[in-house]
């Protein structure tokens, strides 16, 4: 046996394979892990396949060490990923911190589950998606991407990957059981049809090199541990060399770039994916399983006379704000189904600043909306 | 002021990042005499000092990778080892040294500590203990002695400690010893032997810590905690880490402990890669490579 | 400690000139050079350095046995043995 390259082909595989199947074509040679359902398939593949591509598995102890181990090997310059689900994600999350803080590119993966704790472990859940957002201590900017499909948590871990060595940043994937767990056909191409981005590497020698000296971006070039750089990185508030600064004006013009890394690059992080939006009455705005839900719904709202447009969420993280305010000033509702009590719903709300209604169809979790419930709900914000 | 500290040079400067010194330990604090025997037998194993990477965790000790000219990583309480097995895993050519403080390896980090010892991930851990949680003013830990006083032990530390030469050789260590910061020779020797072997290595370094805990327990300067080193330890390579337990104001024994052979995590993936790639070759028998009860 | 070797006496060994240099402003005042000193090169000076300690400073006319371990027991790279440098000019 030799070593395998990436597949190519189609294939009948469910979300979990796919996702581990797009990080080895996005160039992904290292994956740290621990079992959680519904998570525990990409671990899975991963310890079958990555070894087969001359990657590295390596099971951890718990998730903390996964999340560093991960980072430990993008520093090495290897692109590296996890992937978990709700406690898990909750476990990573300081040193999801320490990533953003060190801007450590790699792929975070939650397979979202019903919580909280414990929660229904074989079962879909949307309600972690505030905490993608916020769930580290401290302010900072992250980029989260929702697949809804096999085939589209494919191409999106790639993305994921390309997003996270272009912004020096780690990259959430928030999928869920559903999409996870279903199978269907997934479409890989040949290795020539996949663009990868490559992480951004210093021009200057190593006694000019400051660590964390942006570019016009606002992104530092990254050395490698290795290189003959000799830097030094810190989860303290630092300055361009990389050195603690213990002081308040250190700390704002970090956290400033932190934040503005993301938001300046918003045109270019945040895809949406749109359907009859224009001149629409009612917008059904949803993300993940829940997107394909809504589609049902959507089509038969319309066979009943309803202009209604679907918004499907691709990026969740940045949040499309500019989109959403624009929109508000031309529909009469956004509709917004997701699987919990209401998180992208206050997105949405907030964003509509009241020039439209936001009507959230929620679902406790432990399975998918009934597309009833949705369409009840599109039929009303018509009315 | 910083111009007239650096007009004055030291040898060791080439290999501290200058800019950074005076460091912000306290007087009398041992991590300063720590860092100068790990840099001189780092000096000494003749590494390619490009190829060094150390990590710490959170707390004084952890400052010291703040302190050394080379690829460097600060990381969170408690992980600095997981983050060095993804460097090391991931860039198998780096020799990555963990530089972190009991209460950091130790308590919240203890999971990790036994797991790379038991998979003797190749990594060489140099864990400062002074017995207490210095940065945060001194409060207990896992290896705070019996009966100490500390901020939140006012009457005495109800805790036993962990033997940490004990705990890391039972979890898989291939070589262990502990010295103080007064041994600072057979310190150096012990860093280069632990850099140059293969495998999970960690030497504990005892040190003062004047500020907090000498000072709640009647050590209140850094040279009455050097002085207690040099009446009360005793050099005993080879002792077993069962019998090295360490009580308030009792023996503390040093040495060098456990140096065995064992197949390296590196060793065990290589073999995994050999079955794959070439099933039909016979599997190797590791059993005579495993090390004998210390 | 227990001691494996027997200690030169003074006068057995051939004094030489003192070569400790001490990097002033580094010093913090520990104390240890002149604990573990076994020839009492080392004392305490009156003057004050920047940061407020009283440094350290080497007597040139003791029996200084260049055994290292004033600079491998300071805790602030603030002692090294070898040819003395002429103190740095200070503003």
């Amino acid at each position: 046996m030799t070593k395998s390259k990436p597949l190519t082909g189609e294939f009948f595989m469910n979300g979990d394979v796919a996702c581990a199947e797009g990080a080895i074509s996005a160039g992904c040679r290292f994956f740290a892990g621990y079992p959680i359902t519904p998570a525990t398939e990409i671990a899975e593949r991963m310890s079958l396949r990555l070894p087969r591509v001359g990657g590295i598995y390596t099971q951890m102890e718990d998730e903390m060490a996964s999340m560093n181990a991960i980072l430990g090997a993008s520093w090495a310059g290897v692109k590296a990923m996890t992937a978990t689900s709700g406690p898990g994600f909750s476990l990573m999350m300081e040193n999801l911190g320490l990533g953003i803080m060190l801007e450590t590119p790699c792929v975070v993966v939650n397979m979202q589950r019903a919580g909280p704790s414990t929660g229904l472990p074989t079962l879909v859940g949307q309600g972690d998606m505030m905490q993608a957002r916020w769930g580290s201590h401290g302010c900072y900017g992250i980029i989260a991407l929702s697949p809804s499909s096999p085939q589209e948590i494919y191409e999106l871990t790639i993305k994921a990957f390309n997003l996270s060595e272009k912004y020096r940043t780690p990259v959430l994937i928030m999928s869920d059981e559903v999409v996870g767990h279903m199978s269907e056909k997934v479409v890989i191409p040949p290795p020539e049809g996949i663009t990868l981005f490559p992480r951004r590497k210093p021009n200057v020698p190593p006694e000019q090199y400051l660590p964390y000296a942006p570019d016009a971006d606002l992104v530092p070039p990254m050395a490698n541990a290795g290189e003959g750089y000799r830097f030094h990185v810190t989860g303290l508030t630092h300055d361009e060399r990389g050195y603690p600064v213990m002081n308040a004006e250190a700390q704002d013009k970090l956290v400033r770039r932190l934040v503005q890394k993301i938001e300046r690059n918003k045109e270019d992080i945040i895809q949406i994916d749109e359907d009859g939006v224009d001149g629409a009455d009612v917008v059904v705005c949803s993300y993940g399983i829940s997107a394909r839900v809504s589609q049902f719904a959507v089509e038969r709202a319309r066979q009943e006379g309803i202009r209604t447009g679907m918004l499907k969420l691709v990026t969740v993280w940045p949040f499309p704000e500019e989109r959403i305010r624009k929109l508000a000033r031309r529909v009469k509702a956004f509709v917004v189904p997701e699987i919990n009590y209401g998180q992208i719903a206050l997105e949405v709300e907030r964003c509509a600043g009241g020039a439209a209604d936001t009507v959230l169809v929620p679902h406790m979790g432990g399975s998918i909306h009934r597309p009833e419930s949705i369409l009840d709900a599109i039929r009303k914000a018509a009315r | 002021m910083n111009q007239a500290i650096l007009e004055q040079k030291h040898p060791m400067d080439a290999y501290l990042r200058e800019d950074r010194i005076p460091h912000i330990w306290c007087p009398g604090c041992g991590l300063g005499i720590i860092l100068h025997s790990f840099l001189r037998g780092l000096l000494k194993s003749g590494l390619p000092l490009d190829k060094v990477a150390v990590v710490s965790g959170i707390g004084c000790t952890g400052r010291a990778a703040g302190y050394v000219k080379l690829d460097s990583f600060h990381t969170t309480h408690g992980r600095a080892i997981p983050f060095a097995t993804g460097l090391k895993l991931a860039k198998p050519e780096l020799k990555v040294v963990v530089f972190s403080g009991d209460g950091d390896l130790v308590a919240i980090g203890g999971n990790h500590l036994i797991h790379a010892a038991r998979r003797n991930v190749d990594m060489t851990v140099i864990c400062v203990n002074n017995f207490n949680y210095g940065m945060t003013g001194g409060q207990l830990g896992p290896t705070t002695p019996l009966m100490a006083r500390t901020p939140t032990s006012p009457y005495g530390n109800p805790e036993p400690p962990f033997n940490i030469p004990y705990l890391v050789a039972a979890s898989g260590a291939v070589y262990v010893a502990r010295w103080t910061a007064m041994h600072v020779r057979w310190l150096e020797k012990s860093v280069s032997e632990a850099l140059l072997k293969r495998g999970f290595s960690l030497v504990e370094v005892i040190s003062p810590c004047p500020t907090v805990y000498g000072n709640m327990n009647r050590q209140p300067t850094g040279l009455d905690q050097m002085r207690y080193y040099r009446e009360k330890s005793v050099v005993r390579n080879g002792a077993n880490p069962k019998n090295v337990d360490i009580s308030l104001n009792g023996e503390i024994i040093v040495g060098k402990f456990v140096d065995i052979e064992r197949p390296t995590f590196s060793d065990r993936q290589e073999e995994i890669t050999r079955r794959i790639f070439a099933p039909e070759l016979p599997e190797r028998d590791t059993s005579q490579q495993e090390a004998t009860e210390v | 400690m227990k001691h494996t070797g027997k200690k030169p006496e003074p006068g057995q060994v051939k004094p030489s000139r003192c070569q400790v240099n001490i990097l002033k402003e580094r010093c913090k005042g520990c104390l240890f050079c002149i604990e573990f000193c076994p020839r009492q090169v080392l004392h305490e000076s009156p003057e004050f350095n920047r940061k407020g300690y009283h440094p350290v400073y080497a007597d040139s006319n003791s029996d200084c046995l260049k055994c290292g371990l004033c600079e491998l027991l300071c805790p602030e790279f603030a002692i090294h043995i070898g040819p003395v440098e002429e103190e740095a000019a200070h503003d």
